[in-house]
């Protein structure tokens, strides 16, 4: 039974995966990577992590991704192409990635760890409960857990700064164009081929921006 | 006081004068500003000191006066080094110090009238001191490491005072010409000391002789004679003896007093100095004293033979002095020393004072040097002519002069030598007779004849000036801005200080002579006997039949040029030409210097050259340039810009790259564990 | 199932993380195929921590997925600064630092 269970997860984590990098459009790769993240959640189960199974469904599922989402909604994902000239890329990624797995593999299947081929340690009641992880939390591991928390604080903090508009700028106020970012650039500040000269000259300076409305 | 410190103090005060003069140069150097003064005051307290040393050394005892001194261990070692900065003072180079000091106090005297105006007036003088003291510290030192440093000062002043002038192109290629050949001349000493040093175990002049009579070489006679023999290499062109002598006329550029002090009766007596001072050496490896004896034997003819053709009145006495530094040299390699010093010393007089009045000459030409230009100064000149008389009897070798006793001692000594010492003998009575001959050539082609435009000038008690300052070797025109002459000139009958030096100078001709007479007194050579006292020759003296023909042969020769010279240039003066044309070959060789410069281009030179053009366009444009040092960089760019192709600031690129080496990683940890 | 299934299923979902990264362009889907190789780092630890048989490799999860958090939340951050800017969300566009 648990081995039919395993498999369902595993090809619904591998399914999801492989959604995540194919699919054209970013909002069906959100959803692609919320199912793998349930069937993950899943193997959790079979991998007596009761505990970290909810909060993978309820923490990753449920909040990152609904950020994901709204981002996404926000942005508008468009379909977008693969790179057009991007097949040395492709055949390097492919091959890397092949290679890594092959090495991943060797690494699992060959190790000289004999409990990696037995079910794990005996079971011992109160594994993976939520008692057990919080008393680990509050006593082994109380300073990896205050400084999560403190990790999350500043993370709160960057989202709010980043998001920040400047003062005086409001959207579709003016007609914006991306050039109106583009700061005059300091002398020595080029790429390597614009200095030397290549295909890629140096843009002309833009006409200084005009001076913020304060 | 000591002797010893008697001889620091003859060294001091010439270097204090140039470090006055050169610091102070701005001051000093205005008319009237003391330069002049100030130079010739240091070389007259230096005279005084050294005679101060000479009467000290003649307190102490016969076998006791050769003493050193050292102030300074540069580098002092167990084994064989023993570098110090130390003197040596005994006869010899009391003597040598005597005749430095006493005409270079003339010669500053002398330089005070002859160089004011001068815009470098004070940087000559400074210049002139430098000389004098790097002499000094020729022939005081006492060990081989003095003698190199003072023998290369010597060859730097040389370069500093012949191109002066250095704004005269001419002049600052003759100062090269001489240092060139006189840095070979240090190449060989240098390496003469190595292969003496190489057995002798001793830098000291004292020590090296004592190794030498006490048989250190005794297994190493080629050692000796290879390294007696690169010393000669030195002596000779410090001496301007044949093969190196091309740079003696062509520094002629330099002031007239220069000449007179550097290139008559001091810096070209070095050689001479050199060989009498190392004579257990040079008589420890007779092939090379003998070879000294033939080389000044050949350049006292070849010499003779070129001043009879010569038209510039600086490059006869220029030769002239070749030719009797040529006796020196064949005297002190024969192995009379005594007769080879008596002479240095009675040149060093009539030499001296026949540059001075040539110097006035020039005065009076307006800074013209050819004898074409000149005749019949002889009323308008008298001093400068009675100069000239007694500096050319007593360079012909006419009794009573001084000149006469010292070119007959070294002749009667070569002849006692014997054996084929006695073609040199004859050889030097024939340089003897052409001695007299281009002498009074010289004299009666100046003072003889229908008086010159500048003659009649000077008549009518005007001195004659050059409308434009041209330079006498080419005629290029010039102004009188520093780097040029001045624009004054003057003759000896109106400066006094030219007076009074001539004046000594000619006394000194006429008398010198009388402290020599043979059979009747013998100064000096009781004198320098303490030095010459280990030498097998100190007691070879030419017997009395010997002496007496010589003198008469001597005095027949010098008045037989001199009749000679009369015919032609003063009885019957168009014969000149005639004689010319009869002896046409010869005349040919001789105006052209025996073709010594065109032979030097030839073989050294233009290969040098050539080799230069060739390391530079081709070794050091493709070698190095190319190969080397392009070759490195063009390796690094071409590897750098490999490397740049990575970066390209794609993300995926960047994310690529981190996998693969993390691929890399984890593939060598699998392959280490397995 | 012995546990080197979940480790080689781990590697799988690492690999394919890995492959995303490199090739999409849209820097959204970047972050998404990095919460696939988290994850699947988060596989990996639950699976080694249940054959230890202690807990420790599950609060490392739990902490894991905290970062995991707080990356996302900055890295979204970006891409909407990004696009408010009206700069290209493409990660080839944005290539050059400036000013």
């Amino acid at each position: 039974m648990s081995t039919i269970v395993f498999f369902v997860a595993a090809i619904g984590a591998i399914a999801g995966a492989i959604g995540v990098v194919a699919l054209r459009n970013p909002f069906y790769s959100v959803l692609a990577l919320v199912g793998h993240l349930l069937s993950l959640a899943a193997l959790f189960l079979l991998l007596r992590a009761e505990f970290v199974a909810a909060a993978q469904v309820v923490v990753y599922a449920g909040a990152v991704m609904v950020l994901y989402l709204f981002v996404v909604s926000y942005i508008g994902g468009g379909a977008t192409q693969l790179t057009p000239g991007g097949a040395p890329l492709r055949a390097v990624a492919g091959g890397a990635v092949l290679a890594l797995f092959a090495e991943l593999a060797i690494a699992v299947l060959g190790s000289g760890l004999k409990a990696i081929d037995s079910d794990g340690a005996p079971y011992v009641s109160g594994f993976g409960t939520p008692a057990q992880i919080g008393e680990a939390l509050l006593t082994k591991f109380l300073f990896p857990f205050e400084v999560a928390s403190l990790l999350l604080l500043v993370a709160a903090v960057g989202a709010v700064v980043l998001a920040r508009r400047r003062a005086g700028t409001t959207l579709g106020d003016e007609p914006e164009d991306a050039t109106r970012w583009i700061t005059p650039r300091s002398l020595f500040t080029g790429t390597m081929a614009e200095a030397v000269g290549g295909p890629h000259r140096a843009q002309t300076q833009p006409e200084p921006v005009e001076e913020l409305r304060s | 006081m000591s002797t010893t410190t008697w001889a620091w103090l003859v060294l001091l005060f010439p270097l204090l004068g140039t470090l006055v003069n050169g610091l102070g140069y701005k001051q000093l150097g205005r008319t009237n500003g003391g330069a002049g003064a100030i130079g010739t005051a240091s070389i007259g307290l230096a005279f005084v000191c050294a005679l101060g040393a000479l009467f000290s050394l003649q307190g102490h005892s016969a076998e006791h006066r050769e003493l050193t001194s050292s102030l300074w261990d540069y580098a002092v070692t167990n084994g064989d080094v023993d570098a110090k900065l130390s003197i040596l003072v005994d006869p010899l180079s009391v003597y040598m110090m005597l005749v430095v000091t006493g005409i270079s106090t003339l010669i500053h005297l002398y330089s005070v009238s002859y160089m004011r105006g001068d815009r470098g007036y004070a940087r000559y003088f400074a210049y002139l001191n430098f000389f004098v003291f790097s002499m000094l510290v020729l022939v005081l030192g006492g060990n081989f490491l003095m003698l190199i440093v003072g023998w290369a000062f010597v060859g730097a002043a040389s370069y500093l005072l012949i191109s002066y002038w250095y704004r005269r192109g001419t002049a600052t290629q003759a100062g090269i010409k001489a240092f060139v050949i006189n840095v070979v001349g240090d190449v060989g000493l240098v390496l003469g000391t190595f292969f003496v040093l190489r057995h002798s175990g001793t830098l000291d002049f004292l020590g090296t002789f004592r190794a030498v009579h006490g048989g250190a070489f005794a297994g190493h006679h080629g050692a000796l004679v290879a390294g007696c023999l690169l010393i000669l290499v030195g002596a000779f062109a410090k001496s301007a003896q044949i093969p190196l002598h091309t740079w003696l006329p062509d520094a002629m550029e330099g002031p007239t007093p220069v000449s007179s002090l550097i290139h008559a009766a001091t810096m070209v007596t070095a050689g001479v100095y050199l060989i009498a001072r190392l004579h257990p050496l040079f008589e420890a490896a007779p092939a090379a004293a003998d070879t000294a004896a033939v080389i000044g034997c050949v350049t006292l003819l070849i010499a003779g033979t070129i001043a009879i053709t010569q038209t510039d009145i600086k490059r006869v006495i220029a030769y002239s002095t070749m030719s009797q530094i040529g006796y020196m040299i064949m005297a002190v390699g024969a192995g009379g020393y005594v007769a080879g010093l008596f002479h240095l010393m009675t040149h060093a007089f009539f030499k001296a004072l026949l540059f001075m009045a040539a110097g006035s000459i020039i005065g009076a030409m307006a800074g013209a040097q050819s004898l074409d230009k000149m005749s019949g100064l002889r009323r308008s000149m008298p001093f400068t002519f009675g100069c000239f008389v007694v500096g050319g009897l007593a360079l012909s070798g006419v009794p009573p002069f001084s000149g006469f006793f010292s070119k007959d001692e070294i002749l009667a000594f070569v002849g006692h030598r014997g054996g084929w010492f006695v073609a040199l003998y004859v050889v030097g009575y024939v340089g003897a007779f052409l001695t007299a001959v281009y002498t009074w050539r010289m004299i009666f082609r100046a003072f003889w004849g229908e008086p010159c435009a500048e003659a009649r000038e000077l008549e009518h008690g005007h001195l004659a000036h050059a409308e434009v300052p041209t330079n006498p070797a080419n005629g290029e025109q010039e102004d009188t801005d520093v780097g040029f002459p001045g624009p004054e000139h003057t003759i000896a009958e109106w400066a006094l200080p030219m007076k009074v030096a001539m004046g000594l100078l000619a006394i000194g001709a006429t008398v010198a002579g009388l402290v020599q007479i043979p059979n009747v007194d013998h100064v000096i050579t009781s004198f320098l006997e303490p030095t010459f006292a280990d030498s097998k020759y100190v007691h070879d003296e030419a017997g009395n039949g010997m002496v007496y023909f010589g003198m008469a042969l001597g005095t027949v020769l010098a008045l037989l040029g001199i009749a000679l010279a009369h015919r032609i240039w003063v009885a019957q003066p168009g014969s000149a030409a005639a004689w010319r044309a009869r002896f046409k070959p010869a005349y040919t060789l001789f105006v052209n210097k025996w073709f010594f410069d065109e032979a030097i281009d030839l073989l050294v030179v233009r290969p040098f050259a050539a080799f230069g053009t060739f390391s530079r366009r081709t070794f050091e444009r493709v070698v190095v340039e190319g190969t080397l040092v392009d070759g490195t960089t063009s390796v690094v760019r071409a590897g750098s810009s490999a490397v740049r192709a990575i970066q390209t600031g794609f993300l995926r690129y960047y994310a690529a790259l981190l996998l693969l080496g993390g691929a890399g990683v984890l593939l060598y940890f699998l392959i280490s564990a397995s | 199932m012995s546990i080197a299934w979940y480790l080689v299923v781990s590697a799988l979902i690492f690999c394919i993380g890995a492959g995303g990264v490199l090739v999409r362009r849209n820097p959204l889907v970047i972050l998404l195929c990095l919460e696939l190789m988290l994850n699947a780092a988060n596989l990996a630890l639950i699976g080694f921590s249940r054959m230890h048989g202690n807990s420790d490799g599950q609060i490392f999860a739990l902490i894991v997925m905290v970062v995991a958090a707080c990356e996302v939340t900055v890295g979204l951050g970006l891409i909407v600064a990004i696009f408010r800017r009206r700069l290209p969300i493409d990660v080839d566009e944005l290539r050059e630092l400036q000013g």
